[in-house]
């Protein structure tokens, strides 16, 4: 490596001609070109069909497509089949997004300790990282379920009726599988956020005669609290594209109340609900878009903290 | 790449201690406190991991037995589920496309994405900014929302049912180029310079320093690609049809929760789709930690 610095100092000069500009355009293309590739092929192309979907409607066998313009989409979402899996998706979102942050930050803030055999604790609590949706699901069948649940009763104050069967419990129900399988990443990601601060801040806080509760609302919390930012959004997201736990535990039921806005896309895959189904899509879309685009403004704030 | 666990300049969430400041012994914690810390921990851990004994006690557990009397414990207890599940979901095979499905679409996310982190990172073209912004706008394209006219493109290509199908689309990844062009950037332009000196050409720079010098980044991605592949549940429940001789090992389960009054066969299912996964866990931890918590907290 010496020697390599020792020629950099021997005079010979980098010459930018236009051959190498071309050239290292050339190797730019080829470099980018199989992502590029995949992206439209997989991403943009498909984006661009589902809009144009929307603009045709097809006859009740699928087999003719004529064209209304924006006709469909403003019927379709105003309509609902949109209106009440938007719905579902929503309550997914408060079902599982303040839990996950509750337990997320309760693990971390208990595993962050200087005590013998942490990482024990901390390798526990990070442990469901491994669980796939399928798996989780599988867990909360055996914990749930009316027919081989650990628990088969309801919700207490919701009636008798077991949890998974009660329309107005079932989403619930449903999300707790998503809570537990992602406390492994909520509490990885806080662990990193409370990791971060320095020493130093809590130790004169400390000095400074704070107590515990109030050195955690005061200085602890404000500190993780873009860590906290992202874990929203990622848990957000999450439950915006919650399906096996939904296909595993109720299909959609009882009384199609566990139809989220994917598990409907998902059930429109014949061509004759094809339309429908592409303005579903832009619809998750646009909720999608809407959430990121926060946390893009939520991420440039944090730079601005200097961070 | 992912089986080499000693890499250099290696930061690990979980191993990594809160420095104590020189001059100062950190804060103390007490016997009486330390013991009370501990039943709080044993009391959260007992929370996390009751979900999974119960998946335990119920994959052995004789399914006509298990409510005589204790939930809490296996009732007649019988361990015929696992080989059960293992013939009647064909897991065995479910495991091996599993495996090559995720072999095939982390080696590709990886490459792919390597390769579009040099270009970002090394070289100078034209409508960068703009081909950069196309990348991460993938990011606002989920799978969910593009599902069904990318299964019109599977279906106009006869790929449902197929290796091709279940492998491709995922060849890219936006999170893994952004991740590794960050990784990238930091190195030393010094560097870059001086082998440009030399005469090396920008694959061999690219193969004998970049990589290397940010193994734990592309480690990290290489993990999280892998994880996210195997546990992938909606894009093969929609492109399998035939899941007895297709099923990946997440659809598999899916099959097996068909007759759940045989309960302890689906539930030992579970365990065996989730060993392959834990292992992983195990072995690579750390780069599961520092690639999940990238996009959380910086450096």
């Amino acid at each position: 490596m010496s020697s390599l610095g020792e020629r950099l100092g021997g005079g010979r000069e980098a010459r930018v001609t236009d051959t190498g500009r071309l050239r290292e355009g050339l190797i730019a293309v080829a470099f980018l070109a199989p992502s590029l590739v995949i992206f439209v092929a997989f991403f943009f192309y498909p984006f661009q069909q589902l809009v144009l979907r929307g603009l045709y409607r097809n006859n009740a066998s699928g087999t003719n497509l004529r064209y209304v313009g924006w006709e469909q989409y403003s019927d379709v979402l105003t309509g609902p089949e949109f209106r009440d899996g938007l719905w579902h998706s929503v309550q997914y979102v408060i079902f599982t997004v303040p839990l996950g942050l509750l337990f997320g930050t309760l693990l971390a803030v208990a595993a962050n300790r200087r005590l013998r055999g942490v990482k024990v604790f901390q390798a526990i609590f990070s442990s469901t990282i491994a669980t796939s949706a399928a798996v989780a699901s599988v867990v909360f069948l055996v914990l749930i379920n009316q027919q081989i649940g650990v628990y088969q009763g309801g919700v207490p104050g919701f009636g008798d009726q077991a949890i998974l069967e009660n329309p107005r419990t079932a989403l619930f129900g449903v999300s707790l599988s998503s809570i537990w399988q992602n406390l492994g990443l909520s509490f990885v990601i806080v662990l990193a956020g409370l990791q971060a601060i320095p020493a130093e801040v809590e130790e004169a806080a400390t000095l400074d005669g704070y107590g515990p509760v109030r050195r955690f609302f005061r200085i602890t919390l404000p500190m993780i609290s873009p860590v906290l930012m992202f874990l929203v959004v990622v848990l957000v997201i999450f439950a915006l594209q919650a399906f096996a736990p939904i296909e595993f535990l109720t299909n959609g039921g009882p009384a199609r109340s566990t139809e989220t806005l994917v598990y409907k896309i998902f059930e429109r895959q014949a061509p004759n609900k094809m339309g429908e189904g592409a303005v579903l899509s832009v619809g998750l879309f646009g909720v999608t878009f809407i959430v990121t685009l926060a946390q893009f403004l939520l991420l440039e704030r944090r730079v601005h903290y200097g961070r | 790449m992912a089986g080499d666990t000693e890499l250099v300049g290696d930061v690990d969430v979980l191993d990594h201690a809160p420095p104590v400041p020189p001059g100062r012994v950190g804060q103390r914690i007490g016997p009486w406190r330390a013991a009370g810390w501990y039943l709080l921990l044993s009391f959260l851990s007992l929370l996390v991991l009751a979900p999974i004994y119960f998946l335990f006690v119920r994959a052995i557990s004789d399914p006509s037995k298990a409510f005589t009397s204790s939930v809490l414990t296996p009732q007649g207890v019988r361990w015929d589920g696992f080989s059960q599940a293992w013939e009647r979901g064909n897991l065995g095979g479910a495991l091996v496309r599993s495996t090559v499905v995720t072999v095939l679409i982390t080696g590709l996310q990886v490459t792919t994405s390597v390769l579009a982190a040099y270009a970002f990172a090394f070289l100078r073209f034209p409508l960068k900014r703009l081909v950069f912004a196309v990348f991460m706008a993938t990011l606002l394209l989920p799978l969910e929302v593009t599902l069904l006219p990318n299964l019109q493109t599977m279906r106009d290509l006869g790929w449902f049912d197929s290796y091709q199908g279940l492998v491709v689309p995922f060849a890219a990844a936006a999170f893994g180029t952004f991740l590794i062009r960050q990784g990238f950037l930091g190195i030393p332009e010094e560097i870059r310079d001086a082998t440009r000196l030399e005469g090396w050409s920008h694959l061999q720079f690219l193969v004998r320093f970049a990589v290397p010098l940010t193994r734990p980044v592309i480690a990290s991605f290489t993990v999280i690609s892998f994880i996210g592949a195997f546990n992938q549940y909606l894009w093969p429940r929609a492109v399998i049809t035939d899941t007895q001789s297709w099923g990946t090992i997440q659809i598999a389960l899916r099959g097996l929760t068909s007759r759940i009054e045989q309960s302890n066969v689906p539930v030992a299912g579970a365990v065996i789709a989730a060993v392959p996964i834990v292992i992983v866990l195990v072995l690579f931890q750390r780069h599961i930690v520092r690639g999940l918590t990238a996009g959380a907290v910086k450096g």
